[in-house]
């Protein structure tokens, strides 16, 4: 098995003397700067399950980081630790780290409050969530959470959301209608519009294409991949094809365990390990 | 080809035959229906055409009297009303809030499973009861008196749980996909509440509590118990007056009846011309309950519309 940690913790060091290197990641010489790093991260749910179990992973700056693996491998389940997602639901329990740079807190510590987290961190969901309200509305909903109240304010980051989501020409005459209105696709662009309004420093996307049809997919795609410059993005797709197109690092988990983590070349025509090219070349999953 | 053609023709017997069934089922459910319509729309127009003679604007601008021909249901709609708001003003946030906080905020322990056993049962509560125990609490022991105060408040936890099991369907209701979305923005508890499971559970919230209020009006039983009048000469005094400030509550003291009370009242004369009154009173306390109901329908079409997931 691959000790990524201990190359996380290097190119912490490394990376930050050396921003926008594009070496190998696990390779260890001079990966890009670390925005997040989990560190022998365990999951519990609520019925004492371990899903997770110690996994040790970075999260480059300004990179897409793909988790990829068959069906209840943990996947989603790691996702939603980076913004606290497990605490709304009683009885589940984290033992590890995440260690969020540059500041270096520890999303999962008791003492960060899970709110704290979630307006740091963003999340698109599988299936658009739009709220019952207005196209304004929506992408203003968590800057209202932030207390902005100026109509003036609120209409330009509105705006600037709304054009980072690639949906500003089509919704921009009908802001006032529901955001249900719209379709599959746009629905969850402006999912990603709500998500970028508040600024976060990851956009966690989970599953964000499998409601969607191939068009709306390949828009999806393409936004990942030009909201990388601003954004660090975590996703997790069952499509290896988007893994393949949308990510600079991928990570293959399986039965709660990080198998196998390296730039998303080495995992899809190198994989060291003989499991990984077994789902990867669709001989298993 | 030679060996398919019986085949086809066999497979459409089957589905003849079985579709008979289709049919049975559907007569029988009409019947069903009909029945049940047929015995509302007799009783209805039964009470209209007893009451027809009555049913001029005299009858509800008139007090009860010893004369049918005079009697009115002044007394008795304005009764009916004012305990009508007082139930709605106590009902409505106690249940919504009881309701929010068994779904949100209730830890998932044996305390929350006995409240919630206990909540479904009280439903099922005989509303005498409910009347025996408003005569020693509101009346005795508070000294509320025999008032609209009491009734309001009496018919108030007899829908009480018809608004708390109804505000929770509605909120079960919401996906937990938009609950999460609030909280991935970063919201608290009460601002996911307030700005979104109350506002999306509204429509369901609404009907439930016009259906507690369509059967509160009926309630007869309870505000006997409780003492209120079956003749009744006055109205209660004005919640609103010229002078400041403008309000005033005496109101909720006053002594009262109400439209099913005074229907049994004439019910009871020995006198044929108080039987088209009774008559003529049970339709309008219908009506009343079928434009509640309409309210209802109109209500949730209106806010639902705006509301998909």
């Amino acid at each position: 098995m691959v000790n990524p940690m201990a190359t996380a913790t290097h190119a912490s060091m490394l990376g930050s003397a050396n921003p926008g290197a594009t070496a190998p990641a696990v390779s260890g010489d001079s990966p890009p700067p670390l925005k997040a790093e989990s560190r022998g991260l365990d999951f519990y749910y609520s019925n004492s399950f371990q899903a997770l179990k110690s996994i040790d992973m970075p999260v480059y700056e300004n990179k897409v980081t793909a988790l990829i693996g068959p069906s209840g491998c943990g996947k989603s389940t790691f996702l939603r630790c980076f913004n606290r997602m497990h605490d709304l639901y009683a009885g589940n329990r984290y033992a590890g780290q995440i260690v969020l740079h540059p500041d270096n807190t520890d999303l999962l510590a008791k003492d960060v409050d899970p709110i704290e987290v979630r307006m740091r961190i963003g999340m698109v969901f599988q299936k658009p969530n739009p709220f019952p309200k207005t196209i304004y509305e929506n992408v203003a909903y968590g800057l209202r959470v932030r207390g902005m109240t100026q109509k003036n304010q609120l209409d330009d980051k509105i705006e600037e959301s709304l054009r980072g989501a690639a949906l500003w020409d089509e919704v921009k005459h009908r802001l006032g209608e529901m955001g249900s209105n719209l379709s599959g696709g746009q629905q969850q662009r402006l999912c990603i519009a709500r998500a970028l309004a508040t600024d976060p420093e990851i956009l966690l996307f989970d599953e964000p294409t499998s409601a969607l049809d191939p068009i709306a997919t390949a828009s999806i795609e393409e936004l990942v991949t030009e909201l990388k410059k601003k954004v660090t993005i975590l996703i997790v797709t069952h499509n290896m094809q988007q893994a393949a197109r949308v990510s600079d690092y991928t990570a293959y988990m399986y039965i709660g365990e990080l198998m196998e983590f390296d730039k998303t070349d080495t995992i899809f025509f190198k994989p060291k390990r003989k499991e990984t090219e077994d789902y990867i070349t669709g001989r298993f999953g | 080809m030679a060996v398919v053609a019986p085949n086809a023709t066999e497979i459409r017997g089957l589905i003849r035959k079985a579709k008979r069934w289709d049919v049975i089922f559907v007569s029988l459910g009409i019947a069903c229906l009909g029945i049940g319509l047929l015995t509302f729309a007799t009783l209805f127009l039964d009470m209209l055409i007893d009451g027809w003679s009555r049913l001029n604007p005299e009858f509800f601008t008139q007090f009860p009297s010893r004369r049918a021909g005079q009697a009115g249901i002044l007394s008795a709609w304005v009764g009916t009303t004012l305990v009508m708001l007082v139930t709605a003003f106590f009902a409505v946030p106690l249940g919504i809030g009881a309701g929010v906080y068994l779904e949100e905020y209730a830890p998932k322990n044996w305390v929350t499973d006995i409240i919630e056993i206990n909540i479904t049962n009280l439903a099922g509560v005989p509303s005498i009861v409910y009347g025996l125990l408003a005569l020693g609490l509101f009346v005795y022991t508070f000294g509320l008196g025999q008032s609209i105060l009491t009734a309001g408040l009496t018919l108030a936890l007899l829908i009480l749980p018809v608004v708390i099991v109804a505000t929770r369907e509605a909120i079960r209701g919401i996906p937990g996909i938009i609950r999460e979305g609030a909280y991935a923005l970063g919201a608290t508890k009460l601002q996911t509440v307030k700005d979104h499971i109350v506002p999306y559970s509204t429509p369901g919230i609404l009907t439930g509590v016009i259906i507690g209020m369509s059967r509160a009006i009926g309630e007869t039983a309870p505000i006997i118990t409780i003492g209120a009048l079956t003749f009744i000469a006055f109205l209660p005094p004005s919640p609103i007056s010229d002078v400041p400030p403008f309000v005033n509550f005496e109101w909720l003291k006053a002594p009262f009846t109400v439209m099913p009370i005074q229907m049994f009242n004439w019910t009871s004369r020995p006198e044929a011309a108080f039987q088209h009154n009774a008559a003529a009173a049970g339709f309008i306390l219908v009506l009343m309950t079928l434009l509640m109901n309409g309210l209802a329908i109109w209500l949730r079409y209106r806010l639902r519309k705006n509301i998909k997931w």
